[in-house]
């Protein structure tokens, strides 16, 4: 098991200089720079394409499942509070009691997909899907990324899990996955405003 | 610290430390940040003549309209403009960026920051395997059936969206996918490089000991990084257009063809920087070691980059001016284009400044660096030009403007690389290149370069527009008299290409049988010229520690002209 500061030393000499972000979080915080430009490209999109709509929601269209996906919202902010959680026994050294929280964070974060998912499948069957209307490529177009997005935090997520069972989780590799999570937790409430209502 | 390392650790580097490592693990698979410099740089080469190779065929069909282009044959409108499409793709994003970035950010970042590699060794063996790929498959959509793109690099729908008009229906969505698969190789590159610059650097070097190649590499790639997310977010919807049927940019369908424009523009645009920049952090670099002088006013360099960096991303507009956009926004696009050119400016002041007084040795490398300071200044006055919207509306889409950003791209893009390679190659390959030939080079690539475009500038401000196939086609358009200047223009390219043959000769020739070099040819102060040329793997057997700034030349008092950032007070 390794405590916090003696974690190996990475390829380039991690930890040379005393005081720095770990390697893992520095460049996941880089990438998520990257993410949160890419969304506000989608999002700027979007309301483009909507304000140039002559009427929106586009006639014919079913409507969006707002209060389904406002609790699946509340869902996944819960994913991110045991996520934060899990950050705090981490940092106190308390690998022990980080287990549980983590083990929520991933569970509830795969519920948020599946439940989105099953959203999707009932949207697709009224009649919602990427050409039917501007409301459906971009609801497609970008509810779409974040899954994705969800997607690939969630197989990270699962990997920490996985390396916590081990007792080797590294503060490069844990902050890495929590400040993906959390930026896919993050932007979510913003698409959900944006997209949703 | 060592003793610490737990079992399970995993230090890549070390892999290969214990065997002879095999041809393929050596030199394909390496981790090495200084074989990944070299694959970037050789992919970059090879992509270089292939755009040159383009720039040929279709100069000579704009010269001798109609004629059998020897090595190409008879070139038909779909071929010019998938040609001119993939030239200026290419000469971008698989040449000046993997060149300018990614080879000599792998190369400086590790030796110039006293480092033994990358933080992320196998990500950044990744980034060259993607970037590769990409590469691939942007040659590729060559041989499908319809040819490679021709819609123009800046791909506007519904030209880029529609098969019907395009053409080319694989070959624009092949396209889309390369640059998609370009983009996410530089930003691997780009999160190790901001993170290895500040998070591994040698002990006792400050943020502003960092040498300027390096600070600019590395705002280069946050500006790359910041800048391509929304163009990332518009080329999926294009892709969308083009493969799935919606209609993004529609405008029968209720989609909007200008979203594109201000999409890839706010990319585009901050894109020209994520080039320039590198170039001028080389620039700094070789100044200050032939004119034996500080860099006049470090600081100011490097804030000025960072503002320039900041502003480059409110001026996108400017490419737009004709595009329909309202003309009071096209006078605040006008105020912030003028103002960005305060910066760069500035910083050519600043070079001038530091030659000053300064004991100037004319070697090869500094040939390169000063006409870098002066063929881009030319680029950026005629920008001004094009920046002011009143102007733009007469010279936009013409000759001018293509003369203007090849005054930028060129000297950013072969004569800044040109400048690197000269300087670093005794480092690289522990050999020095031939200093006459290297001379004979330069002129030969940089009298022709201007013979090429100032023809092109008058041209364009004749009023002959871009992307033209054949102006025989238009006799309305064009005066019997730019005939000649379209041939002065290519026979000075033919010419310039010719000289690049004695680059590659002096190239590999001296790879091998160079005359050998040694730690510190050139006596300066940076990290890299401290270890052996070419440096080992794992670049030091001890770390460096660093004791000062990277430019103390000509310091008073000291018996030797420089100061090494290393060598203990
Ligand atoms: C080697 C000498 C070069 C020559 C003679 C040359 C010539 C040309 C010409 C004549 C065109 C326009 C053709 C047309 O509009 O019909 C063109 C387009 C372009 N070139 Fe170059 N070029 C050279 C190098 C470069 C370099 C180094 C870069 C950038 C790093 C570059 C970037 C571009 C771009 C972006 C376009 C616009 C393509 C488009 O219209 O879609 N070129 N070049
Ligand atoms: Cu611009």
């Amino acid at each position: 098991m390794t405590i916090r500061g003696t974690e190996p030393l990475g390829p380039a000499g991690e930890g040379r200089r005393p005081g720095t972000i770990p390697n893992g979080l520095f460049g996941m915080l880089v990438f998520v720079m990257t993410e949160i430009m890419l969304f506000a490209g989608l999002i700027s999109a979007f309301v483009i394409g909507r304000a140039a709509a002559p009427a929106w929601p586009p006639p014919g269209q079913p409507r969006l499942p707002v209060e389904a996906t406002a609790v699946n919202t509340l869902v996944l902010l819960a994913s991110g509070a045991a996520l934060i959680l899990a950050h705090r026994h981490f940092h106190q050294g308390e690998r022990a009691r980080m287990r549980r929280p983590m083990q929520f964070a991933l569970g509830l974060g795969a519920f948020f997909v599946l439940f989105q998912g099953y959203e999707w499948v009932r949207l697709i069957a009224q009649g919602l899907t990427l050409t039917s209307s501007a409301l459906g490529s971009y609801f497609y177009l970008v509810v779409g990324m974040h899954a994705i997005h969800a997607l690939c935090a969630l197989v990270l997520l699962g990997y920490a899990n996985l390396r916590l069972q081990r007792g080797f989780l590294t503060d490069s590799l844990f902050g890495a996955v929590e400040t993906l999570w959390l930026f896919v937790v993050g932007v979510w409430p913003v698409l959900y405003w944006v997209v949703y209502l | 610290m060592a003793e610490s390392i737990p079992s399970d650790a995993t230090p890549a580097h070390d892999d290969h430390h214990h065997e002879e490592p095999s041809f393929a693990s050596k030199y394909i698979f390496s981790t090495d940040h200084k074989m990944i410099a070299m694959q970037y740089m050789f992919t970059g080469m090879a992509m270089a003549l292939i755009g040159g190779f383009m720039a040929y065929v279709f100069r000579m069909q704009l010269a001798f309209p109609g004629i059998d282009v020897p090595g190409y044959g008879l070139v038909t409108p779909a071929n010019y403009n998938s040609l001119v499409t993939n030239h200026g793709t290419i000469m971008i994003f698989w040449v000046a960026m993997p060149v300018l970035i990614a080879a000599f950010g792998n190369f400086l970042i590790p030796l110039m920051c006293g480092c033994d590699d990358m933080v992320f060794p196998r990500i950044n063996r990744l980034s060259y395997q993607i970037f590769l790929l990409s590469a691939i498959v942007l040659l590729g959509s060559f041989f499908v059936q319809g040819g490679g793109f021709g819609g123009a690099w800046t791909a506007y729908p519904p030209l880029s969206a529609k098969a019907e008009y395009s053409l080319t229906p694989l070959g624009s969505s092949i396209w889309l996918i390369a640059v998609a698969l370009e983009f996410v190789a530089f930003l691997l590159g780009g999160i190790n490089f901001v993170t290895t610059a500040m998070n591994a650097r040698a002990p006792g070097m400050k943020l502003y000991d960092i040498p300027m190649v390096v600070w600019m590499i590395v705002i280069a790639s946050i500006l790359f990084m910041v800048s391509v997310g929304p163009l990332i977010a518009g080329a999926i919807m294009l892709l969308f257009d083009q493969v799935l049927g919606t209609a993004f940019y529609d405008p029968d369908r209720g989609g909007d063809p200008i979203l594109w424009q201000h999409l890839f523009w706010f990319f585009g645009h901050p894109e020209v920087y994520v080039v320039l920049l590198p170039a001028v952090g080389i620039t700094a670099e070789i100044i200050t070691v032939f004119s034996r002088k500080k860099l006049f006013a470090y600081k100011t360099v490097l804030h000025t980059a960072i503002g320039t960096g900041v502003l480059s991303f409110t001026v996108w507009a400017h490419h737009q001016f004709i595009a329909g956009i309202d003309p009071r926004m096209a006078h605040v696009f006008t105020l912030t284009t003028l103002l960005i050119s305060i910066p760069i400016a500035e910083m050519m002041f600043v070079y001038i400044a530091t030659l000053y007084g300064g004991s100037i040795r004319l070697t090869t490398p500094m040939l390169w660096a000063l006409a870098f300071i002066g063929e881009f200044l030319i680029g950026g006055v005629t920008g001004i030009f094009l920046g002011a919207s009143g102007s733009d509306i007469y010279l936009h889409d013409t000759y001018f403007v293509l003369a203007h950003f090849h005054y930028t791209f060129y000297p950013i893009a072969i004569i800044g690389t040109m400048a690197g390679v000269t300087f670093w190659f005794p480092k690289m390959f522990g050999r020095h290149m031939n200093e006459n030939l290297g001379k004979i080079h330069f002129w030969g690539s940089i009298i022709p370069f201007n013979f090429i475009f100032i023809p092109l500038f008058v041209l364009g401000l004749g009023g002959q527009h871009r992307r033209v196939f054949d102006y025989t086609n238009f006799p309305d358009l064009s005066l019997p008299w730019m005939q000649e200047f379209r041939v002065i223009a290519t026979v000075a390219l033919l010419v310039m290409l010719g000289f690049q043959i004695l680059f590659l000769y002096n190239f590999f020739q001296s790879i091998f049988k160079g005359r050998k070099a040694e730690r510190n040819p050139w006596n300066s102060n940076t990290l890299e010229w401290t270890t052996e040329s070419p440096p080992p793997h794992g670049n030091w057997p001890e770390l460096p520690t660093v004791y000062r700034g990277p430019y103390e030349y000509s310091v008073p008092g000291r018996d030797k002209d420089y100061w090494p950032q290393n060598e203990p007070v």
